[in-house]
Formats: structure tokens, sequence, C-alpha cells
């Protein structure tokens, strides 16, 4: 049973309640349900958590946005082609300090979903938020970033405008930034699409978003010529925020409700909230050399490798494997 | 005194160990590269069957229509830099299995073999017309050229040997993009290599990539496409997202000539399309442009 169908079981025990008018069958089925948010809900699978990340109901990037910076005021356009919908870009403060914001928007309707592409930006998309982060580079202001898009869009315009150019320009330059920038993965964080705008000094995620180098579906596709492993590909994959964090890519992971952070936005929104005042809190003392440099060192660690010296080859003193062994 | 004895012999054997291993891995034995199996071959373009040796000889071009076949890794750099002034570093990294795909390390190994290479990219120390620069080239016959976490940290290297050493860098792409086999890791190479290209350009240093057949995914967005100075081959594949990928999402066919370089140049995402036959004068005569004379 995965987590969708699981959801629809929770939902017919609550409509039960309302069926049955006695008061001992009420508190009987509200123990049941009890007991299945807790048991059942809290136990997912890989696969599990790819469809929590893509759930309609989940929260947007405005919902987060809304919450955090009330006073949020949008920024359009990258002065070159056009607006891009599927990033919203601008300032806002977060608890007294002024942000520059940057979020992949998902729609919560069809309608807003295709005006939005589904969150798959194009290059001018891109180009408009390294505009952003460098206007914060230059009044020196912290920088967040909400990841939740399925990837960069493939598409003839986009290739035409230099879809590969606009990333490879976005990950250079944020590499080099001397203000604080923090990213939290809300959704899904599709492959080169997601990392260009989070290459950061914090990388967080919300317990069932994923962050994946392309969808379990691809992986599935190219790999074993079938799309319908999609959840073999998933749990193979190693895309969940705990496997992440294991893999010592992320830094942190913000808890959601059982079920997913749909059943209590509020929650999320103020866990999402104070993961990201600690960490700008942590971050705020450092000089702009020590914010480039810490950024820089983190991303110099990425990657799982050896290289042949006396170390390595006899013994198990220096075992990488150790943190994803037995799992 | 017995136990220092037997630390001794234990250095020795590991020292003969790596001893094995460099040589294994060193690049005058993949210097003899083959004729490859079956005398003849067909042209992609035209379709016509033409000798092998012939078309070796020919730098890799069709005689008859000019399409420029893929060339392997070791090759290139017999044809671009200077004789015997290619010195390989990097050498003895070792690709391993982060996800445990049951299948991975086999195939790594069959490649290691069918390509007499350690991983799909190699960089080292040469001469271009006697001038010296660092030159990496990605071989797209070692898995597609895809890049994992070695192939990122050799790129990484690349530019680093070159910051210390103040020389300008060139580098070869021809990838499909990054090794899915690695997950997450192979994701995070584009912002380290990128990262990289940052630094070196920092110092005032010079970087030039070449562009071949195929260079997508992955390493188009990120290493390939912040050079000073982006030439690239005639005909070459050049896009972020596979031609295929594209044809799935909207539905309908694409023109010809979608995402070739000819087709980049006019866009404006590249500097020159340069035949093979022009690449190393085209590149001495850049690196003359950009020598330093008060160093
Ligand atoms: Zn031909």
């Amino acid at each position: 049973m995965n987590i969708l169908e699981k959801e629809n079981k929770l939902k017919t025990l609550e409509k039960q309640i309302e069926a049955l008018g006695e008061e001992k069958a009420i508190e009987k089925i509200k123990e049941e349900i009890k007991n299945y948010k807790k048991n059942e809900m809290t136990k997912l699978t890989a696969w599990d958590k790819v469809l929590l990340a893509r759930h309609q109901q989940r929260p947007k990037a405005c919902e987060f946005i809304e919450y955090l910076s009330p006073d949020f005021m949008e920024l359009h356009g990258d002065r070159q082609f056009r607006d891009d919908p599927s990033i919203i870009g601008g300032i806002g403060t977060i608890s007294g300090t002024p942000f520059t914001i940057i979020a992949q928007q998902k729609g919560a309707t069809t309608e807003e979903n295709i005006q939005r592409n589904f969150a798959m930006p194009h290059p001018e998309g891109y180009r408009k938020a390294l505009r952003l982060m460098q206007q914060a580079e230059k009044f020196n202001r912290p920088i967040l970033t909400l990841i939740d898009t399925p990837g960069a869009y493939p598409g003839i315009g986009a290739e035409e405008r230099g879809q590969g150019q606009a990333i490879a320009n976005n990950l250079m330059a944020m590499s080099q930034f001397t203000v604080p920038v923090i990213t939290v993965v809300i959704g899904e964080g599709g492959s080169g699409g997601a990392l260009a705008i989070g290459v950061a000094n914090k990388i967080m995620m919300l317990e069932n978003a994923i962050f994946s180098i392309l969808s379990p579906e691809g992986y599935a596709s190219i790999l074993w010529k079938d799309a319908s492993k999609a959840p073999l590909a998933a749990e193979e994959m190693k895309i969940t925020a705990k496997d992440l964090k294991d893999f010592q890519i992320i830094d942190g992971i913000i808890p959601e409700p059982p079920g997913g952070a749909h059943f209590n936005k509020e929650a999320v929104f103020k866990e999402t909230k104070t993961s990201i005042i600690n960490a700008y809190n942590k971050l705020k003392d450092l000089t702009g050399p020590e914010l480039y440099y810490q950024r820089n060192y983190k991303i110099r660690q990425f990657g799982f490798l050896q290289r042949f010296n006396y170390d390595n080859l006899g013994g198990n003193d220096s075992d990488i494997y150790k943190n994803i062994r037995n799992r | 005194m017995n136990d220092i004895k037997r630390a001794i012999n234990h250095r020795k054997i590991l020292k003969q160990k790596l001893n094995l291993i460099q040589n294994e891995l060193s690049f005058s034995k993949t210097h003899k590269m083959d004729v490859p199996k079956g005398l003849y071959e067909k042209c992609p373009n035209c379709e016509k069957t033409i000798n092998k040796k012939l078309n070796i000889q020919n730098d890799y071009i069709c005689t008859d229509c000019g399409h420029h076949f893929r060339m392997r890794a070791v090759d290139r750099i017999h044809y671009i830099v200077d004789r015997n002034t290619f010195i390989e570093r990097g050498i003895g990294y070792i690709t391993l299995n982060p996800l445990f795909q049951h299948d991975y390390e086999d195939k790594i190994a069959k490649y290691k073999k069918s390509t007499q290479l350690d991983e799909a990219y190699i960089y080292g120390h040469a001469k271009i017309h006697g001038r010296s620069c660092v030159v990496g080239v990605m071989d797209s016959y070692f898995l597609m050229g895809s890049m994992g976490s070695v192939v990122g940290e050799k790129v990484t290297k690349t530019f680093e040997y070159a910051i210390y050493k103040r020389l300008p860098v060139i580098i070869f792409t021809a990838s499909g993009g990054a090794r899915m086999q690695e997950g997450i890791f192979s994701l995070m190479q584009m912002a380290k290599t990128s990262a990289a290209v940052a630094k070196h350009s920092r110092m005032g240093l010079l970087y030039i990539s070449v562009l071949t057949h195929p260079t997508t995914g992955g390493v188009n967005a990120s290493f390939a496409s912040l050079g000073d100075i982006i030439l690239a081959e005639p005909d070459a594949l050049i896009g972020f997202a596979g031609p295929r990928v594209i044809e799935q999402t909207i539905k309908q066919k694409l023109p010809e000539g979608f995402q070739r370089s000819e087709f980049l140049l006019e866009k404006g995402f590249i500097d020159q399309v340069v035949d093979r036959k022009d690449l190393k004068s085209t590149l001495a005569k850049l690196l003359t442009f950009h020598q330093r004379t008060n160093s």
C-alpha cells in the first residue's frame, strides 16, 4: 500500500464517524484513526516520499513565503527576455531581517500549474534569480532559496536561449557570493534545475522532500527500460532527506507531521521558520570571506571516491562507506 | 624489533602494489592504441563505407563529407598536444559504488578494460606549439563520458593544478551528462566543477572549453559552458536536455540541425565552430594572445 492509498483509507475511516451516531462506536473509530496515523502513516518508503513530495495539496512556495515574510514584495523579470512565472523572486523580512527570497513555484490548481509551467523554469527564470541574487550581494542581504521543481524545462525555446549556460552561470556565481545563502528543499528537487538555485552555505530539506539527479521514472526507464519500476528506483537512488543527511550532502532535516506536510501546514511553516532563523543566526556573524570559504569548502567535499595511497590499501581505518552501509 | 621488521616488510609489499597499479594506469600503456576491430566502418552522415586506417590518418574525418567521428581521449591528446609533452596528472582515483548498484562495478571494470582508461576523463600538463597549458579530455567511449565523483574530482583538480602552476586550461568535453549510477554525488559535481572554474577565473587565467560531440546534460550545464572562450567542433550535439527528452515533452519532431554547433553559434552561445584540422593552430593562437609577458 503506498501513501496515497493509506491516505484514502484514513479518509474513509473518518467518514465512518459521521455515519455512526453512537458515542461508543465513535470513540472506537477515533481510537483506530489515532493508531492508524501513528503506526501506518509514519512508515514511509522512498516511493511514498516521492508521492508526498509531488502531492497536490502539499504547501507551495508562495504559502511558505506568506508565512515566513508577510511583507514580501515580488520583483519581476530578467531584464533581457521576459518574466518567468515558475520562479518567484523578491525581498521580504524574516523576523526583522530583510532577505532576498528566490523560490520555485508549483501551482495549486491545474490552471495555475499551466501558467507556472509546473515549476519547470526557462533560462530567463534562472537569469532573473541570478539578477536578484547579485542585487542581494550588492546590498549585503542574506539569500533564501526554496526549491520545488521537477527539473529545468526541456523545450525548444529553453534550449535556444541557453538552458545549460544559464544553469552553469548560476552555479558559478552562487559559489562566489559573500552573503549567507540558505536553501530549503520543500518538495521535489529535480536535477540541475534545482541545484541552479541551491548552492548554499546551509542546505535543509523537509522530511518528505526529495532531491535527486533525475526522476525515479527516468532512472527506471533508462536503466531497466521500464518506467513502472519507479518505486524500486526511488529506493535504490537514495533521494530522501535521511539518505542525503547520511551522505552529508545536506545539513538539516525539518520534521513534518505524520502523513505529510499538508496534514498540518501551520506546524511545518513554523518548523521551517525556526530552522531558517537558526541557520541564519549561525551564519550572520561570519564575515564575507568566511562565508565564501565555508561554502566553497563544503562544495569541495562533495563526491564519493577514493584515491590510491598507502593508507587505503590494507585496513578498514579509512572506511568511507561507514555512514551508508547496512541500512 | 620484530615489529619494525614486519612494518618494513609491509611497506615494501605496499610499494610493490602501488607500482603495479601505477604501471597499469600509466599513460605509456594507453599510448599504443590499436586500430579498432574491423577494417571498414560506415560514416553515419553520408553512409559510405570507408577504410578505417585511412580514416585515422585523416584525423577521424570522413574523406567524403567531412563528418567528424568521435575521438578517443588518447587519440585526441596525441592529435592536439606536441609530441611527447603530455604528462598525465591525477592518476589513481578509484570509482566507488555509493548506491550499491549491483552491476555498476562490473560495468566500470569492463569500460576500464575496453578503453584502457581509469575513468572517463584524463588531464595533464602539456605543450601546444611550445606553449605550456593544462589539457583535459573526456572520453565518450567510457560510459558515455558521464560525470561521476571521480570525473568531477579530476576536473576540479585540473583547475587547482592550473592555479598552482598559473597555467591556462583547455578542456575537450564529450559527455552524455551526469552519471546516474552515482546518484546525488554526480549532481553535486556540477557545483564543484563550476566553483573550481570560478576560482581559476578569479586568478585571471584563461580557460578554453572545446565542445565535441556530444556535450549534453550536467556537463553542459557546468564547466563546459563556463569557458572564457568556447569553441566547438562542427555538427556536434550540444544542449542541456537530450533531443529525445525534448521530443517526448513537446510531442513534436525537432527541426533539422537543432542543438548542433552551428545552431548554437547562430544563437550566440559559442565563440566559433572550428574544424578539427584547424583546431590545434586555433588553440595555439589563443594561447599566444593570452601569454603573460611580465611573469
Ligand atoms: Zn561521410
